[in-house]
């Protein structure tokens, strides 16, 4: 078999385990997009939010131990403790629930019936506050993240690959790992929205604010649910993205990268929002592979959305959306 | 008393027709004018140049420029970053390819760049809409910088792949370069922003402006009552894509006068820019002044209270000027959806009745 080939073979499913991450990302905007209609942007920086509280929790830091130091004095760094790992997860999970209150009572509450462009500017607007916080808390230093998941070369892949092709790929261990968990997820999603009492009534919403209303359920608590899960699934990701590369700022501009998924798979589908992660995980990477070298490289950085914008062009409501029907 | 229409009679339609119809208006701008152009150039020192007229003035500019855009014909972009490095390099090409044109050609033309690019990207608009839209325009923002940064030909092959803004005067008195003096580019910028403000406010006044704002109420209801949607989008990337490369150009030359792409125009200037719009007022020019003031203001403003007065290490106040900025856009949001802008005219309605309420 030609070098070439295996090479393309190898970046595609290093470009499949990259879109699964992606669509853990995307998955957590299509939640809260079904159930109440928001294009929530600062899904990334809950990522990076949760990411950061979870290392904080972990080492035992202090929250606004800097502000604290600079405002009064004093060298408070740690408590002096660490927490293992399931414990800190749990209690980043419990810190992620209560974020979710805070921004339905404080802000989504009043937003109610405005316009989608007017919440997403909101969100926005809700992207630099948490970020802004989210530094204040726990120092705006690149932390490392390890809950214990395991990393590095995935040596049976390599030597089987060897064994057939005469070249080992390279596949981490954490992507697959990343794959499974990504799988579960979208299981249990999938199990608590058609099975549970909950479930069934966040579907409810989604369909039909006012019927679900005048049938007694109670929207504030289903929007608070959804922006928990949201919450969850953003810290998933940001475990996923924070083991891989560091919790650092630029983990909350995946948000940005899964605009693009969202727009191929459509707003309103959770299979969308996967197929959607893999073919721009496998398209980018091999559109850098096979033609970056000839433009210069670093094309991931726009491939994904120019990908978007011109499957928009023939198909506004992407891969699995709804279609987009106007009543005047 | 001072504020009133009483008395103030029109005798004419030229008269009934002028940009502002009440008296008080009227000679609060000239007042404004001839503060602007007589009083403030002799006044101002380098700190307040670079610090804050000159980023107001740029910024001004841009804030218009997405605001006919947003605000006027509701197409939303992120992409104003990419609109901004487009009028920088076509400003660089044109000052190092033609050195003894006049930099005015070479900022107008520069904004005439930009509105064809602008166009180019906006023709996604006829097919999608809303925050569709809005991501849509992210394509242009990534593809633009990417485009700049890898394509040597648009930064002359330097090594260092930034553009420096080689010195250019206008009438024999230096605007761009380290040695330009502060009042000739805090004039220089002024009178850009004189320009694009009374276009923009005469545009958006007269048939153009009716047409942006038909397609922005309901775009199919604007289409049955004869509006050309291709037309009036068109035209609207367009106009926003000339002042925004306006912008662009004289932030690079006359600004910062060395650029690197992605730390000057990336994504976080089309948020900012946005930011004003959004604070200022949506469809309001005076919006696009008070958004663009209050934006570059207020980091000067922390940083004066928090690191000089408190002692508060600069990163923690940057990071509270996260915070803030946030905790603003929601609260405007939520309360003035309409902006600082609105906060003035309702000021304005109450000065017409004051000091009688009734």
């Amino acid at each position: 078999m030609p070098d070439q080939l295996i090479f393309a073979m190898e970046v595609t499913l290093n470009g499949l385990m990259a879109g699964v991450l992606y669509a853990l990302v995307a998955l957590g905007f299509v939640l809260i997009y079904k159930a109440s209609g928001i294009f929530n942007y600062a899904q990334g920086v809950m990522a990076l939010f949760a990411a950061m509280t979870l290392v904080g929790i972990m080492q035992g830091q202090v929250p606004f131990s800097h502000v604290i130091n600079a405002v009064f004095g004093g060298h408070i760094t740690h408590f002096g403790w660490t927490v293992p790992s399931f414990v800190a997860i749990l209690m980043t999970v419990a810190v992620m629930v209560l974020l979710a209150w805070l921004v339905q009572v404080l802000v989504m509450k009043h937003l109610v019936g405005q316009e989608p462009i007017i919440l997403f500017m909101a969100t926005i607007g809700l992207a630099y506050f948490l970020e802004g916080v989210a530094d204040l808390m726990w120092g705006s230093e690149i932390k490392t993240l390890d809950v214990g998941l395991p990393q590095g070369i995935n040596l049976w892949i390599d030597e089987t690959t060897f064994g057939i092709f005469g070249y080992g790929f390279f596949i981490d261990n954490l992507d697959i790992v990343a794959t499974v968990i990504a799988a579960l997820l979208v299981t249990g999603l999938v199990l608590f929205s058609q099975y549970t009492k909950q479930g069934r009534a966040m579907r409810a919403v989604a369909d039909d604010h006012q019927a679900a209303l005048s049938v007694g359920i109670s929207l504030n608590f289903i929007w608070v649910l959804v922006w928990s899960v949201a919450g969850f699934v953003a810290l998933v990701a940001g475990i996923m993205w924070g083991t891989k590369s560091g919790v650092q700022f630029s983990l909350s501009l995946i948000a940005l990268k899964a605009l693009p998924v969202l727009m191929l798979g459509g707003f309103t589908s959770i299979p969308g929002a996967i197929v959607g992660g893999l073919i721009i995980g496998v398209g980018e990477k091999l559109f850098e592979f096979l033609i970056g070298p000839m433009v210069g490289g670093a094309t991931e950085n726009w491939f994904a959305y120019v990908l978007a914008l011109i499957f928009l062009v023939f198909r506004p409501q992407g891969l699995f959306g709804e279609k987009i029907i106007e009543r005047v | 008393m001072f504020y009133r229409e009483a008395g103030d009679f029109k005798l004419s339609y030229v008269e009934d027709s002028q940009t502002f119809p009440i008296k008080f208006d009227r000679y609060r701008y000239y007042a404004v004018l001839a503060v602007a152009f007589g009083v403030v150039p002799f006044l101002v020192n380098d700190y307040w140049v670079n610090a804050i007229l000159l980023p107001f003035l740029i910024y001004a500019i841009a804030a218009i420029g997405l605001n006919i855009l947003v605000g006027y014909c509701g197409q939303v972009s992120l992409g104003t970053g990419g609109f901004m490095a487009v009028g920088a390099y076509a400003c660089y090409k044109l000052m190092t390819a033609f050195p003894e044109v006049s930099m005015f050609i070479h900022v107008l033309l520069a904004g005439g760049i930009t509105g064809l690019v602008c166009v180019l990207f906006g023709l996604p608009s006829l097919r999608i809409k809303g925050f569709y839209l809005a991501v849509a325009t992210l394509a242009a923002q990534f593809f633009l910088v990417w485009l700049f940064n890898r394509v040597p030909w648009f930064y002359n092959y330097s090594a260092s792949g930034q553009i420096n803004a080689p010195e250019r005067d206008v009438f024999g008195i230096i605007i761009t370069g380290p040695n330009a003096p502060a009042w000739a580019t805090y004039m220089f910028c002024l009178i850009f922003l004189t320009f694009c403000a009374i276009m923009a406010r005469n545009l958006t006044r007269g048939t153009q402006g009716r047409t942006w704002m038909a397609i922005r109420d309901m775009d199919i209801a604007a289409e049955i009552i004869g509006v050309n949607p291709l037309k009036a989008k068109m035209t609207a990337f367009a106009v926003s894509g000339f002042f925004v490369g306006i912008s662009g150009a004289l932030f690079f030359s006359v600004y910062l006068g060395a650029v690197e792409v992605g730390e000057a125009f990336g994504i976080n200037k089309s948020f900012l820019v946005l930011f004003m719009v959004i604070i200022g007022g949506l469809g309001s020019i005076f919006g696009s002044f008070a958004g663009a003031a209050f934006l570059v203001l207020l980091p000067v403003i922390l940083k004066v209270v928090g690191v000089d007065w408190l002692g508060w290490p600069t990163d923690i106040v940057a990071h509270f000027q996260l915070v803030i900025v946030g905790a603003l856009i929601i609260t405007f949001l939520i309360l003035e959806p309409h902006g600082l802008a609105q906060l003035w005219r309702v000021a304005k309605e109450k000065l017409r009745l004051w000091p009688f309420p009734h």
